[in-house]
């Protein structure tokens, strides 16, 4: 027989027996479906963060007192600082050519009050260089002016949320906040930015670093956060970091730099894995899909046996049977699967019209294993129904009991 | 030859010692009470079945030592099957189902449909080809499988109880059609209860509980 005759064949017989066909096909397109979908938001998630981090350019380092075995992991926890990173550090590590902008940070939490009104904030304490390395942006006013970072003064650069909050509509540019007991005047608002790596710019105010350290009663600084002077320069500014703080350290091997490629990917692999086992689980709704084909194969050669005895009595072969039953397995497996496909590119047309920032999108990886799997899993399956009715005996078959 | 079914610990002759020789164009008709064996004797003329001993040779080759892949091309090519109960393939048309022995020996689709087509007209259903089995009546149903069995030009037609199912009128018609086309040379070998069809064929063979217990074959002059 062949090959288009057997799949018209087949066409016939599953058009034969629609209400079967169609439980076969929802759950094999399901299945596709799920994975598709299932990776396409895993993949989502992965370009939203690779997005978020690339935003802040990608050659930017951090420093961190406390050395850490785990280069490119989670930083370490505070609080366990052989020997505190200062203010020197920071500014000892702008000599060097790799490196370009450097901002030390300190963070603390204050109270913050205007007019009666009161409110623990984040305070963080930093340099002007900070506005172009994290890449901020104004609202109103202008970021911390560029002076002798040991000095400080009393200026304070407010996030979007405090400005709201505290001064509502009225303008806060030139205004006296209070931070513990000391004034600062407000010279600037920053631009109306949501969660940047975590920290939300909008519920802190900035102030000069000396002015932090001396409010926070500390000479050590959180972390450091600087920039390579451009993208091929980030392993040889991580290593001058090292070895500057080395030398300024006694010799010794006490901070942990990281850079904004490990963290990225280390979440990438995070979100990759994540994406995998997720896909994997999905899998498993095809594998049920094929032992539901297996099913309702085995009842349709069960419920056809007459039909395969006369096949056979009129001189199919065993093999022709086979295939033919293949051929139907095959094509409900693949019809299953271009369906699933429809089905996967509706959900993440919904998915983009309800969240149009989040960057849902199916790999074409996910299409082709999806689509391979369920073919596999149909044939792989439909060769158990296939065998019994090759191997079914005509005579048997044909006689009505 | 003898066909032996196991069933269960029993062993059950459904024939036993059988001998048969027919020839070519031959006019045969199997009768006997049921269980005798007279379907085991068609179906393994018909190569549905082996006989658990002896050999079956068909026009010289042996056929015993084919392998079941190969017996299924000489059913396709040399024998035509016509079984009581129809066996059409109910969601196919009658045309469809006439063509199938075609498409299973790979004809191309423009012979298929001359010989299908012809196929029927010469069984009077030319304006049928379209129906399917639940739209025809149980004679016309039979023409269709006769037509079945007969596309692929086999040199016999083995039928089972041809008319078993159907009225007399049309199992009438049936018996003639078969009749007809052994007048054109194909070997026929008829199975029934009916005394007086099998009475028709110039061969009658009866069998009881496994054997042939009478061969009698009429002298053509009567
Ligand atoms: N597949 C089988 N398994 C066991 N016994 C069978 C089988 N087929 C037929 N027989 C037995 O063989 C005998 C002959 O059967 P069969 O050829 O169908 O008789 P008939 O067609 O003359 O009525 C019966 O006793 C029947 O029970
Ligand atoms: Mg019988």
């Amino acid at each position: 027989m062949k090959i288009e005759n057997t799949f018209i064949f087949s066409i016939r017989a599953l058009s034969g027996y629609p209400a079967r066909t169609l439980l076969v096909l929802l759950a094999m397109s399901m299945g596709v479906a799920s994975v598709m979908l299932l990776t396409s938001l895993g993949e989502g998630a992965r370009r939203y963060v690779n997005r978020e981090f690339t935003s802040l350019g990608t050659h930017i380092l951090f420093v961190l007192p406390g050395r850490s075995e785990t280069t490119g992991g989670p930083p370490p926890l505070l609080g366990q600082t052989p020997r505190d990173l200062t203010l020197d550090d920071a500014l000892s590590l702008a000599k060097n050519p790799s490196i370009g902008k450097v901002a030390p940070i300190v963070v603390g939490s204050a109270p913050v009050s205007w007019n009666e009104k009161d409110r623990e904030v984040t305070i963080l304490g930093t340099t002007a260089e900070m506005f172009e390395i994290r890449q901020l942006a104004m609202g109103q006013g202008r970021f911390l002016p560029v002076q002798d970072p040991s000095r400080g003064s009393g200026v304070a650069v407010i996030g979007y949320k405090i400005k709201k909050e505290i001064f509502q509509n009225r303008s806060a540019l030139g205004e006296w906040i209070r931070i513990q007991d000391r004034r600062f005047q407000v010279i600037g608002v920053l631009a109306k930015k949501g969660q940047s790596l975590g920290l939300d710019m909008s519920d802190l105010v900035i102030i000069p670093v000396a002015s932090a350290q001396s409010l926070f009663n500390t000479s050590s600084l959180f972390r450091i956060m600087l920039e390579a002077k451009n993208r091929n320069d980030v392993k040889a500014a991580k290593e001058a970091v090292l070895r500057t703080i080395k030398e300024r350290h006694d010799g010794e091997d006490d901070i942990t730099v990281i850079t904004q490629d490990a963290i990225l990917s280390t979440f990438d692999r995070i979100l990759t894995a994540l994406t995998l086992t997720v896909a994997g689980i999905a899998a498993i709704s095809l594998a049920v899909a094929g032992i539901l084909i297996m099913n309702v194969m085995l009842i349709s050669v069960s419920q056809r046996k007459s039909e395969i005895g006369l096949l056979k009595a009129i001189g199919a072969t065993g093999s022709q049977v086979l295939w033919a039953f293949l051929t139907e397995a095959a094509i409900l497996s693949m019809t299953g699967a271009i369906l699933g496909i429809f089905i996967a590119y509706s959900g993440v047309i919904v998915i983009i019209r309800l969240f149009p920032d989040f960057p849902v999108h199916i790999p074409l990886w996910s299409i082709a294993a999806s689509v391979f799997t369920a073919q596999l899993t149909g044939i792989l399956f439909g060769v158990l129904p296939a065998r019994r009715a090759a191997g079914l005996d005509p005579v048997m078959a044909l006689s009505r009991r | 030859m003898d066909r032996v079914f196991r069933v269960g610990e029993e062993e059950v002759y459904a024939l036993r010692d059988v001998s048969l020789n027919l020839d070519h164009g031959e006019y045969t008709s199997v009768m006997g009470p049921s269980g005798s064996g007279k379907s085991t004797l068609l179906n393994i003329l018909g190569l549905l079945d082996r006989p658990t001993k002896g050999t079956y040779q068909l026009e010289n080759d042996d056929t015993t030592s084919l392998s079941d892949e190969d017996q299924a091309l000489v059913r396709r090519d040399r024998i035509g099957f016509v079984f009581q109960f129809f066996h059409l393939i109910p969601r196919l048309t009658a045309a469809e189902n006439v063509e199938l022995p075609l498409i299973l020996a790979g004809i191309d689709p423009k012979e298929r449909k001359t010989r299908v087509t012809q196929a029927l007209a010469v069984l009077g259903l030319k304006d049928r080809a379209r129906h399917r089995p639940d739209q025809l009546s149980g004679g016309q149903r039979q023409r269709v499988a006769i037509a079945r069995a007969t596309i692929m030009r086999p040199s016999i037609i083995l039928a089972d109880e041809p008319t078993g199912n159907l009225d007399r009128h049309s199992g009438g018609d049936v018996i003639e059609i078969l009749e007809n086309l052994n007048k054109s040379g194909i070997s026929l070998v008829i199975v029934t209860h009916d005394p007086a069809l099998g009475e028709r064929a110039r061969r009658n063979i009866i069998m009881t509980d496994g054997r042939i217990i009478s061969d009698k074959t009429r002298d053509p002059v009567l």
